[in-house]
């Protein structure tokens, strides 16, 4: 048995029929060959998968697809506007804030939402709200340098 | 040029297509035809498989195949290998039982491979593998060294009586017993280095294919060394010529030691696409890779330190228990020896050091090479216990290292367990890390801290690590089964853009950026000119891989060696195009020019003049490409001392760290912001060792109660401090860059450092790792008790 899902995918709306058990993580990674979002685990603690629902930052392991019906999803692939990198982006190349660049689309898309909702953060704001965000690399030391000068670029 | 070359913090090139999402990581191929592979996992520690019925998994929707280890058996596939045989106390080899790429009779560790489901779909493997039905016959595990050791246990394998992997011993017995004897003062610690999973972000992940038309067999994998594992499977696995594997390794997403290994998952897609004429794909999910990505540490350590009344060191001598899980990995046998016991001198002058070694097999997962391997082991002993004798002796934990430091004037130095330490400056490192921790300043920090009512402590953690592994003749002699040089091949193209060819594999090291630096450096070339080339079995020459710091080291001076022979042919097509013999050809950063005139001609002609060879030498082959290999004349090095400071909350046993600084001499460095890169990671990683991190399993069942980022508690961006980074600059003198290797040693110097600090500020040396709130306030509580009875 499968379903029909729409989802609107970095502006496109996306119709595919799928097994009800599928996660938004796979609609995207298997049925629209978006791979640049990654699973790293199976509880959600990792955060290698985070993408935008209608503006805020989701783990796609943890909703199925059929609950985004109807919804609007950015993922890393959509963020870059114009052709132009998005400030995060271009914070986390400048800052080093990447080494395997697994975690990374994860990282940055939450650290977009991050910097959305907290236009200034402190250090200790970034630290606290990268939690849900795992990298086994940086030591997240230019991450959070990433993350204070992205959300600084993104006040313009 | 002046701001891409050697020395700069040259933003990575590599960079755009992981920020855009973009990286081809090998679970994001996938390939016409494609079946799934999923396996029936052991859900006991110990168990002889009785029977296995698949009958019902066979016939469930979209299955093509299930296959046991009886199956693999029938076409005879060789098991999985250890390629590092160590001789023991009395030159017998090492106990090394078949490990099966499926289990035939019994399973060893929960999440052994007992059936793989091979399907059309991933979902449609996973339930199928379900409707498997083995029964067992359970049997009593066991998980630890200690009760492996004693006298009726479970044996874990019927050809390694005892559990004992081997009983090995390193250094003079006698000298250091004489050592003790006259000693005025004997530290003594025990010490148990906590197991751990290395957890790259990127599950292993494997597809294999099989061209029958080309009988061609092409391997994507997640691996640090394609042509190694290429090597494995060929020569030892399937008994394939070579020519016709070819091994992938893209995008990977970290390693740390774990995706050197070759493993049962990748062998069984080969084996299955080569039997179904199809490609076959596996991805661990995040439980597989706690039960089967092979673990890292786990050893329990006596080890004793004898001192003259000043506390200079006499004698060392440690005796170390080492797990190696139930079956003997890729590289095991070498860690807890080789990579371990020859780095027991730390930075000191003691004369005369012995290790015994005894390595057991427990019903656990493989345990191999982890950021750092054997080295951190090492660290940790050596000090934990020059901690612990200085505050034994009343001297201050600084003055009594630097009394003992091998000297600046010393280099190179011949250590009594085998190292010949190339260079460094011990004590300047160690004024350095005083100065930017202000470690003067520590006591009224301390007081201040305890008006609050918190626990103040610091601690210091000066490392030695030995990288750029290794002179092939030297890892030979100690029972490696392959020589450890390493490969480049440097093409120019005729419009002077460069492929350079690296042996060396990156997963998150970022070669692409400094290898290409080096080559800009001396060879003129803008970076953007510049692509690195790695992972590819079909287009890189065979090359070792990267694990133990080694790439820049090894990888990076085979570089150099093929940008020498460029330049050798380069001036000799100048000499013909400038109308000058070859001996008055200068050479300088990418221009030829005769000497003493203002002729001059650059690298990109002669490129293109190596290809379009109109107006050429008559003797000279067309083309500008050269390969190199290098095998590296010595180990190199690193050295180093961190300092790491917390304040513990006493009611809550939580540990802050509060101050972290590493001053580090990694030889010359060609990327300062990818080499502190390194650094914050390693003492990440060291610091989740310390404060956080450890594999668990039950004693009584075997069951690894750890099995999830639920349970394993990895560290997070806030339980980590920012880290002050100095570092000092003593060139490698062996090897053409310079360089020494930085990759590891954060994670061998922070968790010394860190439980340094923790003891201190606790003011007992009984704790473990990981020093959790719990184990701490337990700690705090026995103190408080021990307190009130007095």
């Amino acid at each position: 048995m499968t379903i029909s899902v729409t989802i609107t995918v970095n502006g496109q709306p996306e119709t595919r029929d799928v097994e009800p058990r599928t996660l938004l993580v796979q609609f995207l990674r298997e049925h629209l060959q978006l791979t640049g979002t990654h699973v790293g685990c199976d509880t959600s603690q990792c955060g290698a998968c985070v993408v935008h629902v209608d503006g805020k930052s989701v783990k796609a392991c943890t909703i199925l697809a059929a609950q985004a019906q109807g919804a609007k999803v950015t993922t890393i692939e959509g963020l870059a506007a114009d052709g132009k990198l998005h400030p995060m982006q271009e914070a986390f190349r400048e800052h080093h804030a990447l080494q395997c660049g697994f975690c990374t689309p994860g990282m940055i898309m939450s650290a977009v939402d991050l910097a959305q909702r907290n236009p200034n953060p402190s250090e200790e704001t970034v630290r606290h709200e990268l939690e849900g965000n795992l990298c086994r690399c940086t030591g997240y030391h230019n991450i959070v340098k990433a993350v204070m000068a992205g959300a600084q670029a993104m006040r313009g | 040029m002046t701001n891409q070359g050697i020395g700069q913090s040259v933003r990575r090139k590599e960079d755009f297509r992981f920020i855009t999402g973009q990286g081809h990581y090998t679970d994001d191929i996938n390939r016409p035809g494609q079946l799934y592979a999923y396996f029936h996992r052991s859900p006991h520690a110990f168990a002889k498989i009785k029977s296995i019925n698949t009958d019902a998994a066979r016939k469930m929707p979209g299955v093509v195949a299930v296959y046991t280890g009886k199956d693999v058996a029938v076409d005879k596939v060789g098991g999985l290998i250890c390629g590092w045989t160590v001789k023991d106390k009395k030159g017998e080899p090492h106990k090394a039982p078949r490990h099966d790429i499926i289990a035939i009779d019994h399973v060893r560790h929960v999440g052994d491979q007992v059936a793989v489901v091979i399907a059309r779909s991933l979902g449609e493997a996973r339930d199928a593998a379900e409707a498997i039905e083995v029964d067992y016959d359970v049997l009593t595990p066991v998980v630890d060294v200690v009760t492996a050791l004693q006298p009726g246990a479970p044996e874990v394998h019927a050809d390694a009586p005892g559990n004992l992997c081997y009983d090995w011993d390193f250094g003079d017995k006698a000298a250091t017993e004489a050592a003790f004897a006259k000693a005025a003062h004997v530290t003594k610690i025990d010490l148990v280095n906590n197991r751990l999973s290395p957890n790259p972000m990127e599950p292993r992940s494997a597809i294999g294919e099989y061209e029958p038309g080309t009988d061609q067999t092409t391997v994507y994998t997640t691996s640090q060394n394609p042509h190694v594992i290429r090597l494995i499977l060929c020569a030892f696995v399937f008994g394939l010529p070579e020519h016709k594997v070819r091994v992938i390794a893209p995008d990977v997403g970290g390693g740390f030691g774990s995706k050197i290994f070759n493993y049962a998952e990748e062998t069984v897609c080969v084996w299955a696409a080569r039997k179904l004429k199809k490609p076959v794909k596996w991805t661990s999910d995040r439980t597989e890779a706690f039960l089967t990505d092979a673990h890292g540490r786990d050893h329990v350590t006596h080890a004793e330190l004898a001192m003259d009344k000043d506390g200079k060191f006499l004698g060392f001598r440690v005796e170390t228990k080492a797990n190696m899980g139930a079956y003997l990995s890729t590289f095991a046998s070498a860690v807890p020896t080789y990579l371990y016991a020859l780095l027991l001198a730390g930075q000191y002058t003691t004369p005369a050091i012995y290790a015994e070694v005894k390595a057991v097999f427990t019903n656990t997962t493989p345990v191999d090479a982890y950021r750092g391997a054997g080295r951190p082991e090492a660290t940790y002993v050596v000090e934990r216990i020059v901690e612990a004798a200085a505050r034994e002796l009343k001297i201050d934990p600084a003055e009594l290292r630097r009394r003992n430091f091998v000297p600046d004037d010393a280099f190179p130095y011949q250590t009594p367990v085998a190292c010949v330490y190339d260079s460094g400056q011990y004590a300047k490192a160690l004024d350095e890390a005083l100065k930017m921790s202000d470690y003067a300043g520590f006591k009224q920090r301390k007081a201040e801290a305890a008006k609050k009512g918190k626990l103040r402590g610091i601690g210091l953690c000066a490392y030695i690590e030995a990288c750029g592994i290794a002179p092939s003749a030297v890892v030979g002699s100690l029972g490696a089964g392959v020589g450890l040089w390493e490969s480049a091949q440097i093409r120019f193209n005729a419009t002077g853009s460069v492929f350079v060819h690296t042996g060396s594999h990156s997963h998150g090291q970022g070669h692409e950026t400094t290898f290409a630096q080096i080559v800009s450096d001396r060879l003129g070339v803008p970076l953007e000119s510049i692509e690195v080339v790695h992972g590819d079995t079909a287009l890189v020459p065979m090359g070792m891989g990267t694990y133990g710091s080694r790439s820049l080291a090894v990888g990076g001076s085979a570089i150099m060696r093929a940008a020498d022979k460029i330049i050798d042919k380069g001036k000799k097509i100048a000499a013909h195009l400038m109308e000058a013999s070859v001996d008055d050809v200068a050479y300088d950063k990418g221009v030829f020019s005769v000497k003493g005139t203002d002729k001059q001609v650059p690298m990109a002609q002669i490129a293109f003049t190596a290809y379009v060879p109109h107006n050429y030498p008559a003797d000279l082959e067309p083309g500008l490409e050269a390969s190199a290999f290098y095998d590296p004349a010595n180990f190199t090095f690193p050295a180093g001392v961190h300092v790491a400071e917390v304040e513990i909350d006493s009611d809550t046993g939580v540990t802050r760290v509060v101050n972290w600084v590493a001053v580090d001499d990694f030889g010359k460095v060609v990327n300062p912001m990818i080499v502190e890169g390194q650094v914050h990671g390693g003492i990440a990683q060291g610091v989740g060792q310390a404060l956080l991190e450890g594999v668990v399993y039950d004693p009584k069942s075997g069951q690894l109660l750890t099995a999830s980022f639920n349970d394993y508690c990895m560290p997070r961006a806030d339980d980590l401090p920012s880290y002050k980074v100095g570092m000092i600059e003593t060139p490698c003198p062996h090897n053409p860059l310079g360089v020494k290797g930085c990759g590891e040693a954060g994670a061998i110097a922070a968790p010394a450092a860190l439980m340094n600090a923790i003891t201190d500020a606790l003011g007992t040396e009984k704790i473990n790792m990981p020093a959790t709130p719990q184990n701490v306030w337990r700690v705090i509580q026995s103190q408080n008790l021990a307190a009130a009875a007095e």
